[in-house]
């Protein structure tokens, strides 16, 4: 393939050098912005369609309950949306702020399906406020309608972020020629065949992320004893989306494994902790680091390594010894993170199985308080699962920013150390704005359960008559 | 017209339509910071509220537009133009950051205490941020950006023609808004309080013709390659800007609102297109012209089509969303 002449053009031009001192900082403001911001895109893109079934519901059949709940989401999914968008334009300048090399050369080769996700956000601020706004101002048959549109952005979105991302692991659709980067083709980039199934993880996993963590918020309410209506709707709407999503997820994710170890041999020695290349099937490591070149914990399930990740009873996973020192990504960090992944993704699915199980056989574990416990904490478990995810596709390329063409010590700016100084300035920003969106959305649903529908601005000159109750 | 040049006056539309529809949102942090105490300014901020909370974000969207048609178009001039002006982008960013965050908090804080320390927020940040992003069209005006990136992290938009593009940026930020936040007041039934925007409107308006022709001076000598141009091939669009923002002050004045309304958004339209035509063909000016940045050919054609489809899409959504916010159910005040 391309790609791969490509690398081996480029392989052993910049590997020598030590890296920069403005490297580690850049990674590491990468990491915290892209992660914080990650959890709050998932709900830009999962968010909609859930609020959309529940408003749907509520016109269908006249439930005020549904309709209670949607509007609220609404107020919510605001609040959401707004830090979501700000920390994603965080993102568009970091890009050339902290990746100047990446972006200088290949801008334009990579451009394209931003520009389209780019697109997509203007139709979801724009339909954001139509519909927010539009309570009781558009009539309700349109209204519940304008939420869609968020729903398919968030489609197309993700599909293009992803097929960035995509690009980076299996880069094509431009040539190298003497150093020149020639013959670009864009469209191929917006299409390429690593994409899709990227997407569809991705896609998946914000369906997860989203379904469980709202979901959870309502088994916590009914641990603490409210087991209205109001709960159980708002429980098990969102447990829906995500049952579909976790049972579907390990399948999605396989799928995206297959052919890994051809793409990305090091990220796949590194997945599952190959030291060196096994005579015959590899087994399945699970847990454990490599510590002085020397496996340590680790449980090893006979064949099984082969079986998943080369679909073969023999065929071994090519261990680390096969890759250059200076090609090798940091492997116990890429290892654990991935394991993480699988482990709470097949953990989740497990999960989800038996409670459609027991309801089925007639047990609705809604009245279980360890189903609750477990429910209330799946939302962050998918998010650990998401974020480790990430981890484990980022630091798995490395060292490269993309795949076998450019290092990403040539991507980054020349900068000193003092780009700490920026991280450490992000970690307050981040964590302000984390704390601040706690304190506001724990007050509303404070506010919720004492009875406040309309949640005035404290200046709002109504303020008396709208918080004695309802008053449309 | 050749092809990089259609993509760049695609950019620059952006660029426009940032300025104008963002400007407004920056500059009603203006009237927030000085609305007074909580009670006096409430009926101001309830209506910022109102005014800027269903559109703030597709304003914003225009701000990533620009980012990644830059980046896209003209990928070398982006890395130089970051790397140089890391500080002042940075700094425009937190001011987004904050500024966004802070509004919706705001919006849904439960006391009087947290709306005051999230609403400061907002106001400070709104007020800033277009200080800096003036100040990074300034340095671009006037060649501060080296082709090669990395050039003087400080000097660079610490200039006169950055700081007076900074300080043009509020200004017009604030009278923008000014303008259309007077026009809601009224529209809404709040004459009081319309006359108290009016007055400050009108007051800002002034201050801000009066800089822009300070500003002249000093950058003939900071900013020949500008002046030039603006003098020259964008002399008219210069005008028009001058004729516009007269003629809004006229209205405020007369109480025209309807109209002061459009007259400001060619007044501020056209003061940036000049920007524009004023350094053309520099992207980076007296660095590197358009044709010189511009990158894959088959990228600006996508880009075009992705730029045609903005339009057949984004175009109508948005001319919907803005209609509503100005029809008669959305004038009401009540929030739901
Ligand atoms: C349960 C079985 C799962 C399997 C077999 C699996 C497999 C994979 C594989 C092979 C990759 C690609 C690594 C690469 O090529 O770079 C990946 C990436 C990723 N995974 Fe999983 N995964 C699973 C569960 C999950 C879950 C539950 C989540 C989140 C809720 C998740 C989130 C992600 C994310 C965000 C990425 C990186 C972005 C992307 O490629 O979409 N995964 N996963």
């Amino acid at each position: 393939m391309l790609a791969s002449g490509i690398a081996l053009h480029l392989s052993d031009v910049a590997a020598s050098a030590p890296d920069p001192a403005g490297l580690l900082p850049a990674r590491n403001q990468m990491a915290l912005s892209l992660g914080w911001h990650i959890i709050l895109a998932c709900f830009g893109v999962a968010f909609p369609a859930i609020i959309f079934v529940m408003h749907l519901r509520g016109i269908r059949k006249n439930d005020q309950v549904a309709l209670d709940l949607a509007k609220k989401w609404a107020k919510v999914s605001a609040v959401l949306f707004a830090i979501g968008a700000v920390s994603g334009t965080v993102l568009s300048f970091e890009m050339g702020l902290l990746w100047p090399g990446l972006m200088g050369t290949y801008g334009d080769v990579l451009g394209l399906p931003f520009a389209f996700e780019g697109l997509a956000f203007f139709v979801e601020a724009i339909f954001l406020g139509i519909y927010l706004y539009g309570w009781g101002r558009i009539p309700p048959k349109r209204h519940v309608l304008m939420v869609l549109p968020m729903a398919v952005t968030g489609i197309i979105g993700t599909y293009c972020v992803l097929a960035v991302n995509a690009w980076m692991n299996v880069p094509t659709g431009f040539n190298v020629i003497d150093g020149e980067i020639t013959d670009i083709q864009p469209w191929k980039v917006l299409f390429n065949a690593h994409a899709f199934s990227q997407f569809a993880h991705m896609w998946v996993a914000a369906y997860m992320v989203v379904g469980f963590s709202i979901a959870g918020v309502y088994a916590v309410g009914m641990l603490r004893g409210r087991r209205d209506r109001h709960h159980r709707l708002g429980f098990i709407v969102p447990f829906i989306f995500a049952t579909i999503a976790a049972v579907i997820q390990p399948f999605v994710g396989h799928l995206l494994g297959l052919g890994l170890g051809e793409r990305q041999p090091a990220k796949l020695a590194a997945f599952e902790l190959a030291e060196t290349t096994t005579d015959g099937p590899s087994p399945l490591r699970l847990g454990g680091v490599i510590i002085d070149g020397e496996v340590k914990g680790a449980l090893d399930i006979p064949y099984l390594g082969s079986i998943i990740s080369q679909n073969s009873l023999t065929k071994p996973v090519p261990g680390l010894d096969t890759i250059p020192i200076e090609d090798q990504p940091p492997i116990n960090l890429t290892h654990l993170a991935f394991q993480s992944m699988v482990g709470i993704g097949t953990m989740l699915m497990l999960a989800v199985l038996v409670y459609w199980f027991m309801r089925w056989r007639g047990t609705d574990l809604i009245g279980n308080r360890w189903f609750l416990r477990g429910a209330a904490i799946a939302g962050p478990l998918a998010v650990v699962a998401m974020e480790a995810g990430w981890i484990a596709t980022e630091v798995g390329r490395q060292p490269w920013i993309v795949y076998g063409v450019m290092r990403t010590t040539e991507a980054a700016g020349d900068y000193t150390s003092s780009l700490w100084l920026l991280y450490g300035a992000s970690v307050v920003l981040y964590g302000g704005m984390t704390i601040g969106a706690a304190i506001i959305l724990r007050s509303m649903a404070r506010r919720w359960r004492a009875g406040e529908g309309d949640l005035p601005s404290p200046y709002g000159p109504k303020r008396a008559t709208a918080s004695k109750g309802e008053q449309r | 017209m050749s092809l990089e040049v259609v993509v760049a006056v695609a950019l620059f539309l952006g660029v426009i339509a940032y300025a104008v529809l963002g400007g407004a949102d920056f500059g009603a942090g203006f009237f927030d910071l000085t609305a007074g105490g909580s009670r006096r300014g409430a009926p101001t901020r309830t209506l910022i509220d109102h005014s800027i909370g269903p559109v703030w974000e597709a304003n914003h969207v225009w701000l990533i537009y620009v980012l990644v048609m830059w980046w896209t178009a003209f990928p070398t001039s982006f890395a130089a133009a970051m790397t140089t002006l890391m500080v002042p982008l940075l700094l425009a960013l937190l001011g987004i950051v904050l500024r966004g965050a802070s509004f919706a908090f705001r919006k849904n804080a439960e006391t009087m205490g947290q709306a005051r320390l999230f609403g400061s927020i907002f106001a400070v940040s709104s007020v800033l941020t277009p200080f800096f992003l003036g100040s990074v069209a300034g340095a671009l005006a006037s060649g501060r950006v080296p082709a090669g990136g990395n050039g003087d992290v400080w000097t660079s938009w610490l200039n006169p023609t950055s700081v007076f593009g900074g300080v043009i940026a509020v200004g017009t930020c604030a009278f923008l808004a000014g303008v259309f936040l007077t026009t809601d007041a009224e529209r809404g039934g709040r004459e009081r309080l319309a006359e108290q925007l009016r007055a400050r409107t009108l007051l800002v308006g002034i201050a801000t013709g009066a800089t822009v022709f300070a500003a002249l001076i000093p950058l003939n000598l900071d900013a020949p390659t500008l002046i030039d141009g603006l003098t020259g091939r964008a002399a008219a669009l210069m005008a028009l800007s001058a004729l516009g923002g007269a003629a809004t002050l006229v209205l405020l004045w007369r109480r025209r609102y309807a109209a002061a309304r459009p007259a400001a958004v060619l007044a501020v339209a056209s003061v940036v297109s000049g920007w524009g035509l004023g350094q053309y063909p520099w992207i980076l000016v007296d660095e590197l012209t358009i044709k010189e940045a511009a990158g894959a050919t088959a990228t600006l054609q996508g880009l075009l089509v992705a730029v045609a489809l903005a339009g057949a899409i984004v175009g109508p959504a948005l001319f919907y969303l803005f209609r509503l916010t100005q029809s008669k159910e959305w004038t009401h005040q009540e929030d739901h």
